[in-house]
């Protein structure tokens, strides 16, 4: 992000929810704050991975797919991986334990670092760290007081799509699917998490801006509200909220849907040819996905070297291709062909961004005066709008 | 041998007999399952941690007191029991004319090939079907294809679309049973009701029915429980539509509430709880 | 039966339209499985036999198949042990408290499958504190199949009265040998029945799977489920459940005849 929030604040309400957690669990073998490694020795043999759907493919799935058997061939760690399908479902899997490293999203991270879950990482000891784009390190979602809790992976934008034959001119705005939506009632789409409220206050920035919002992750109260009430009379123009992609491409290819929030993936596996994204002038939330190490992993030098290898180049090229986003670094370009289309590297356009973070009751912009909605308000909010 | 000499011991002794059966379904199903529901329903009194999602053992009537409360709940409760009861009777109104044809009217070989023909579906994935139903319903689709030219259209994803996938999903469920209380009634019967001068509508109506009455309910148990908890499918053809299970599942896979969660479960529960008890007598939960 | 001639045809209409309407979503199923669109688009623009191909290489597909089987097989043994002597119990003894115990067989099924999920999930981490596994999977999987082995062993039971053991009894034949010679013969299909339904609702079930299933443990519909968002992975899931279903048509066809053998034998 840009706009550089202060965090003491947030690093305050971190601290005390340490504390809290160490005093709930008096046998935790954790020390209360992990160190990271300071040099690496031999492999362990395995290794424990807790991603997203389609970051760590060892060629089962579809053999032409597979970047995990290059690793094991390299370093003798045998991967052992398991996918999650939310950033929740995977903080209460590393809450249960036995992973050695996790692919977090922005609105998972702070809160593996506020729980001790993960330790911080030594970027010096990974060769590929360097050749990562500046704009990703050390942010307020993969750092804290400029330790790095790890090392970044890809990063997308949530963007606006929209039927070409049904919605003319090409929107620049997202009043398509706030203020006109009506327009296009019931064939208007929105991401089905209480995490989209963001994208209301994003639009409200711009709009409405008495509310004074400067973080979307940050709403006090009366912010708050207002996006909500935008949400609800969005509602009443929604055909459907998604939250799985191929109903999204399934959706914009029959015509049930003909504008609203997508990923730039989405766009790519539609072959309808009558829909194309914009990234509006108000900008986008967004996402940006970091490799972490478990303070409790008992594997650490397969962990590094994991993270080393997801990062190099050409894998994080092929990975992040999969998935569809953008990669980590420059030379991951020279192995796709599609970094254009995302985008990637683009400083501009990344700093058009709002990356997921979770929004906390001490607010994440800094304020010291106001308390923050907490993201446990979100989800419950969140589900009034969906009445 | 043993085995003979316990036997010879148990032998008169009924209730130790009684007690062996009992023990190890009743401890199972105990220690299982009713300790796991009530340690669920104590958990709707205590709270969460706010970032990180632990359940902390703070008591509270904050969450359950929310549920019965807030409008949002009893909107969501309405509509779920509305959908779940439409979905039992459209079950049941297709279940009887085709179970009956099974049990009575086909022919031994016959009825052997559609009682397979009716449970095959089951093994083709939940999942499977309902995207299948998501592709009929979308307006690009076999149902707005086939409609459009009389005037038609596809009711699309909505309410709707809920009603017909449930429906469609929960069907065979309710076939079995019927068709099993059907089968059990003695042709014999029908006959004699026939001989003494009642039409085929009203031997029906007045011998058949009240005898597959147990079987019907029996079957309408998996319609209306199946569909009173679901959330997969709702996400995938209710277009913008909420159920209870929706919000049990976000609240503890998005929000990682547990607690709400639980205090929102007390709301099936109870009404599962009230229709068992309302069909007990009838001796419907023996036909499941 | 006495039924008129255009009853009868009605009611076969009536049955013939139904089955048309249940296969009609297989059918698309189908066709997606051969589709060159990925993504359930109608009319299909081509045909192919390339998900074919890949599904059967598949071998995390393959792999998924295999844990269901197993979960499936350990726990309709468990629910057909704890179904059998539940249904024993209740159709043979007259206790207090029949209808509690009955009540406890029947709501495991009853209650929606999400309330059941996340209260094993919370017992299982929470109170007993052990980590999600294969075997946590088995029993919450046996609790819910009890019901239907229970269910149909009863049946028969009830049906076939106590006059035949006692006889056994009378010509001095123990419990057990009686068990095994008069009473475990009359119920064999019944549990037979049983048994695959409830191998049936532990196949297919996705809802309770979801809470209870450990890292790494990964069934056919929790490998559905994660396909289902993968690029290109969609046709494919539609040819492993155009196979199961066709597959399925097997063990079904078997039951079928020994409960058909069964009915004339009871008849005769």
């Amino acid at each position: 992000m840009s706009k550089s929030p202060s965090r003491t604040a947030l690093r305050a309400g971190l601290a005390a929810t340490a504390v809290v957690s160490l005093a709930a669990c008096g046998t935790s073998s954790s020390d209360g704050g992990s160190e990271a490694a300071a040099s690496l020795g031999a492999t362990e043999g395995s290794v424990s991975i807790l991603a997203w759907p389609g970051y760590v493919e060892d060629g089962s799935n579809d053999a032409s797919v597979d970047w995990v058997s290059g690793f094991e061939e390299a370093t003798g760690c045998m991967v052992d991986a398991k996918t999650y399908g939310t950033s929740d479902e995977a903080y209460q899997l590393m809450q249960s334990g036995g992973y050695d490293v996790v692919a977090a999203s922005g609105d998972l991270t702070l809160r593996l670092i506020a729980a001790d879950l993960v330790a911080p990482v030594n970027t010096d000891l990974l060769e590929s760290y360097d050749g990562i784009f500046d704009f990703l390190k050390d942010k307020e979602w993969n750092s804290v007081d400029g330790v790095s809790y790890g090392v970044p992976h890809g990063y997308g934008a949530n963007l606006l799509m929209f039927n070409t034959d049904e919605v003319t001119p090409a929107p620049t705005s997202w009043d398509v699917v706030f203020d006109k939506a009506s327009d296009y009632s019931g064939k208007v789409t929105a991401y089905d998490s209480p995490i989209y409220i963001a994208d209301a206050a994003v639009y409200l920035m711009t709009h409405s801006p008495e509310l004074g919002i400067e973080n979307p992750y940050a709403l006090d109260e009366d912010q708050f509200a207002a996006a909500v009430d935008l949400l609800k009379t969005q509602n009443a123009s929604i055909g459907e909220y998604w939250s799985d992609y191929l109903l999204e491409i399934q959706a914009f290819e029959s015509g049930d849907s003909v504008v609203g929030t997508t990923w730039q993936v989405i766009q790519n596996s539609i072959s309808s040819g009558n829909t194309d994204v914009v990234l509006p002038d108000e900008g986008a939330t967004g996402w940006s996905d970091t490799w972490m190490i478990a303070s409790e992993s008992e594997a650490t030098n397969c962990a590094y070297a994991w993270l080393d290898y997801i990062a190099s180049p050409e894998v994080n090229a092929q990975a992040t291709a999969y998935f569809g986003e953008a990669p980590s670094s420059e030379a991951a370009c020279d192995f796709r062909d599609d970094c254009e289309a995302y985008h990637a590297g683009d400083e501009d356009y990344a700093s058009q961004i709002w990356y997921w973070t979770t929004p906390v009751s001490d607010c994440v912009d800094g304020r010291e005066d106001v308390e923050c909605v907490d993201y446990s308000e979100w989800t419950k909010a969140w589900q009034e709008i969906k009445g | 041998m043993t085995s003979h000499r316990v036997s010879t011991y148990l032998a008169p002794r009924r209730r130790l007999q009684l007690a062996s059966l009992l023990t190890a379904p009743v401890l199972w199903l105990g220690l299982v399952y009713i300790v796991a529901l009530a340690a669920l329903l104590v958990t709707a009194f205590w709270t969460v941690d706010e970032l990180t999602g632990q359940v902390q053992i703070e008591w509270t009537t904050e969450n359950v007191v929310e549920v019965f409360t807030e409008a949002l709940y009893r909107t969501v409760t309405l509509r779920t029991l509305g959908i779940a009861l439409l979905v039992t009777l459209i079950d049941i109104a297709v279940a009887v004319p085709v179970a009956f044809f099974m049990a009575k009217v086909a022919s031994t070989r016959l009825r052997h090939l559609l009682v397979i023909a009716v449970l095959a579906p089951l093994w083709a994935s939940y999942l499977v079907k309902v995207y299948a139903w998501r592709a009929l319903l979308s307006s690009d689709g076999l149902i707005e294809w086939a409609a459009s030219p009389f005037g038609g259209s596809t009711p699309g994803y909505g309410l709707v679309g809920v009603v017909l996938t449930l429906s469609y999903l929960w069907l065979p469920y309710v076939i079995m049973p019927i068709y099993a209380g059907f089968d059990r009634v003695p042709d014999r019967l029908l006959e004699a009701s026939a001989d003494l001068g009642a039409q085929g509508w009203r031997t029906l109506v007045s011998v058949v029915l009240p005898m597959i009455r147990p079987a019907i309910i029996a079957g309408s148990i998996f319609a209306f429980s199946l569909s009173l908890g679901d959330y997969i499918s709702t996400k995938i053809v209710g277009g913008a539509t909420q159920m209870l299970g929706t919000l049990v599942y976000d609240n503890v896979g998005a929000a990682n509430n547990l607690p709400l969660a639980a205090a929102i479960s007390f709301i099936p529960i109870g009404i599962i709880l009230v229709y068992l008890a309302a069909v007990r007598r009838t001796g419907a939960l023996r036909s499941l | 039966m006495q039924l008129g001639r255009v009853a009868r045809i009605v009611l076969g209409a009536i049955t013939l339209v139904v089955l048309a309407l249940i296969y009609l979503p297989l059918g698309v199923v189908f066709l997606n499985s051969i589709s060159t669109s990925e993504s359930l688009s109608w009319p299909p623009p081509g045909f192919t036999l390339e998900w074919w191909g890949r599904a059967l290489h598949s071998t995390g597909a393959l792999e998924a198949l295999g844990t269901s089987v197993v979960v499936g097989l350990i726990a309709s043994a468990i629910a057909l042990v704890l179904g059998t002597l539940a249904a024993m119990a209740l159709s043979r003894y007259r206790f207090f408290g029949k209808e509690t115990v009955n009540l406890l067989i029947v709501l495991p099924i009853a209650l929606p499958g999400i309330v059941t999920g996340i209260a094993l999930n919370n017992a299982f981490r929470t109170l007993m504190g052990v980590d999600l596994a294969m075997w946590t999977l088995v029993v919450a999987h046996a609790t819910f199949c009890i019901v239907t082995v229970y269910n149909n062993a009863f049946a028969r039971l009830n049906a076939s009265g106590t006059r035949l053991e006692e006889a056994s009894m009378d010509l001095g034949a123990g419990l057990f040998t009686t068990f095994r010679l008069v009473t475990f013969p009359h119920l064999k299909s019944a549990l037979m029945a049983g048994g695959l339904l409830a191998f049936a609702l532990s196949f297919d079930e996705i809802i309770v799977t979801t809470f209870t299933a450990g890292t790494g443990v990964t069934t056919l519909p929790l490998w559905i489920l994660q396909n289902m968002f993968r690029p290109s992975q969609a046709p494919v899931v539609a040819v492993i459940a155009v196979i199961l279903a066709v597959v399925s048509v097997i063990p079904l066809a078997i039951a079928q005849r020994l409960t058909a053998k069964d009915a004339e034998a009871v008849s005769r």
